[in-house]
């Protein structure tokens, strides 16, 4: 029954596709001038919806003939499978306030996203702009909001393991650290990065590692794949390591490792603080590098999501002008003050001066926030990716296969798949 | 002459064919069609696109099914899925007919436990899973049991395990199904073989299976067809019992792996060529399990 529906999904999809065809350049232009009602999404955690409704009152309250119906993202299996099929029927809503930057070169292939003004983009973001340009020299995204993650770490766990001033700057002491908590039973895991087989599942645990070592550089750079260096393997084999001698686990878990104390560490962004508060006493640290760079060095993984406008949208001129509503200085400082999220603007730590004296917690990511890297924006990003988790799984996790050459075998297969459209 | 014609094509029972046909009608639309677009797809270079936008979808000949056939992962998969119907469609069918024969035998709280069966089989994956892994991960209720004998890396881990332990896991779900199904045969097993077996001198199993067994056959072969079909079709579990394949692919189903190119990488066309393959080997393996249980029942 699930192939038939499987079958019957696809399908669909593709007739809708087919029935829907029309339309070109002179709408596309005429769309683009346009105004009236629009639709937007957005994600669909607590304070993200908070936030939303409020940006959408303040709207609305000033347009009354540009109104914004708002809803939640459609739950599906991801987001990006909810927008691909949106997408594809063209019913996608003028703006989602929830693009996964991994997914931008395939909704650009499917025709289903509108070229943005580069300038706003560039001024609002400044340098980390640049990481979200398309292959094309265009944004089809809108930085928006990242979560640089770092190594959280639980006091408690760690003062019972005796480590009470902990040292995990460098491979070496991170290792040492997480042996002395398993040893001594204060937890029986370091760390628990999900060592599934999702493609997603490795900016949480090489990619920031990974960011760090090479002092901020993308999985694939310039059309090669860049895993496979020397800095690539010592991080592969760092997390080798941990597996090996039982520091991080195997297997699957279904709660939070670090929440239930099985874990002492984690690699997660400050959208967690909010789901630690009360449960955890937690500190942070930059993730670590094998020299152990000072923490004003140490890049990581950005974990963005972004906004983008569909192709779908028939008033793009009021579509444009609610994202600029959205994601200026003040709607930011709100967004910021309701997630805990970083806005991707400039200077954020100095923008929003006030809240980081107030909420120290997050003053470390706002300093994280400007070296951020992100996924790269290649054709066949998911594919990419899908094909390196298949080569870590297969060496790091559960060390079937050599690092080395598991690495060498997989970088092979991605400088194709950047090759093909 | 005319009416002729119409009475051939309504055949021998015209009311018949009047409630057949909206049934008909539904085949076509959600299945053949469907199917016969997946095909279209397969031979294409197919990737989905917004209404209006300008793509080329060129032919591409077997091009897509050389891509899958010379992918590991996929052959993997197909591989798994084998393994999976060999432990899972026998023990259906010997644990569910043997289940149902103890159900149908008059014992007291029968009720109970025909509902207890079925319960899994209406629970969603994702409910039921949380219990599985309760039972299986390393510091599991099983391991426990098992002490030093437990496996070494643990079950949903072990390359050699891992679909062995889906495929237990996903015959304990779906038990009730096939329970109901033998269940409803046992009714139309006559009693009076029973008797004459008994004034024979047949003891409880040679009862059983001279004339229990022989009883239930066409049963026997739906099941084994239902469990063929349903099995691979594998996704589910194996996405969640073992976090989408692990370890290495051991528990990836095809299926599985037509979800990931097909609708996470957005290359249908790939997805497209892996389900018209699995489609085929379901075809010919429930042909060889027709013929060959179908032997016995002539």
């Amino acid at each position: 029954m699930k192939l038939q529906a499987g079958l019957l999904a696809v399908v669909l999809a593709g007739s809708l596709a087919a029935c829907g065809s029309g339309g070109g350049a002179g709408d596309a232009d005429a769309a683009a001038k346009a105004h009236g009602p629009i639709t937007i999404w957005y994600s669909n955690n607590a304070e993200e919806v908070a936030w939303g409704k409020q940006m959408v009152a303040a709207w609305n309250a000033e347009h009354a003939d540009q109104k914004i119906t708002a809803q939640e993202i459609p739950t599906g299996k991801s987001s990006e499978e909810v927008i691909g099929a949106a997408i594809t029927a063209g019913n996608a809503p003028c703006l989602i306030f929830n693009t996964s930057p991994a997914s931008v070169s395939q909704f650009q292939k499917q025709g289903g996203l509108v070229p943005l003004d580069a300038s706003y983009i560039e001024e609002r973001s400044g340098d980390v702009a640049q990481q979200y340009k398309s292959p094309d020299g265009k944004y089809y995204q809108l930085p928006w909001k990242s979560n640089p993650v770092m190594i959280f770490y639980n006091k408690k766990i760690f003062a019972k393991a005796g480590i009470t001033d902990p040292k995990l700057q460098t491979y070496d002491e991170f290792l040492a650290a997480s042996r002395k908590i398993v040893a001594s039973k204060a937890a029986k895991f370091a760390i628990y990065p999900a060592p599934s087989n999702e493609f997603f599942q490795s900016w949480f645990d090489f990619y920031p590692l990974f960011a760090a070592e090479t002092g901020g550089k993308q999985l694939v750079a310039d059309g090669k794949a860049t895993f496979a260096s020397d800095e690539g393997k010592k991080v592969a084999q760092f997390w080798r390591t941990m597996y090996a001698d039982k520091l991080a686990s195997q297997e699957k878990y279904t709660g939070d490792a670090f929440v239930d104390g099985t874990a002492a560490m984690a690699v997660v962004g400050p959208w967690a603080i909010a789901t630690y508060k009360g449960k955890v006493d937690w500190g942070v640290v930059p993730v670590p590098t094998s020299s152990g760079k000072p923490a004003s060095e140490v890049h990581t993984f950005s974990d963005a999501k972004n906004v983008a406008m569909y192709s779908a949208c028939k008033n793009r001129g009021t579509a444009w002008d609610v994202l600029k509503f959205a994601t200026s200085k003040d709607q930011d400082g709100k967004f910021l003050a309701a997630t805990g999220q970083m806005p991707l603007r400039k200077d954020v730590a100095s923008v929003y001066a006030d809240y980081f004296a107030k909420n120290p917690d997050y003053k470390l990511f706002a300093d994280q926030a400007s070296r951020t890297v992100e996924v790269p924006n290649v054709p066949n990003s998911i594919t990419i990716w899908q094909t390196f988790r298949d080569a870590y799984s297969k060496s790091v996790i559960f060390g079937q296969e050599d690092v080395g050459s598991a690495l060498d075998g997989a970088a092979q297969k991605v400088d194709q798949l950047v090759k093909q459209s | 002459m005319r009416r002729g014609l119409i009475g051939r094509i309504l055949g021998a029972h015209p009311v018949g064919t009047a409630f057949v046909t909206p049934y008909v009608i539904f085949l076509a639309a959600v299945f053949a069609y469907p199917l016969g677009f997946a095909v279209y797809m397969s031979f294409h270079d197919y990737f989905f696109a917004a209404p209006g936008a300008v793509v080329e979808r060129p032919f591409v000949g077997f091009a897509n099914y050389v891509t899958v056939l010379s992918d590991p992962a996929v052959r993997r998969a197909f591989g798994n899925v084998l393994i999976f119907l060999v432990i899972n469609v026998p023990l259906t069918v010997v644990l569910s007919l043997g289940l149902a024969n103890a159900l149908n035998a008059a014992i007291r709280w029968r009720t109970f436990f025909r509902v207890s069966y079925y319960v899994p089989y209406v629970t969603a994956s994702v409910a039921v899973v949380g219990v599985w892994l309760f039972l299986f991960n390393s510091n599991g209720l099983v391991n426990s049991v098992l002490g030093p004998l437990a496996p070494d890396p643990s079950w949903l881990v072990n390359s050699g395990l891992a679909m062995p332990t889906v495929a237990i896991y996903v015959t304990w779900k779906q038990l009730g199904f096939f329970i109901l199904l033998y269940l409803a045969a046992l009714q139309n097993v006559s009693k009076d073989l029973y008797e004459a077996a008994s004034m024979d001198g047949a003891g409880r199993w040679q009862s059983f299976l001279n004339v229990t067994v022989p009883g239930v056959r066409p049963a026997t072969t739906l099941v084994v067809l239902v469990a063929t079909v349903t099995g691979a079709n594998l996704f589910t579990e194996p996405y969640l019992l073992t976090g989408g394949g692990g370890p290495d692919g051991a528990s990836a189903s095809p299926v599985l792996i037509m979800y990931q190119r097909g609708i996470e990488q957005g290359h249908p066309d790939v997805g497209a060529a892996i389900g018209v393959l699995l489609v085929i080997g379901v075809l010919l393996l429930a042909l060889v399990e027709r013929r060959f249980v179908g032997r016995e029942e002539s």
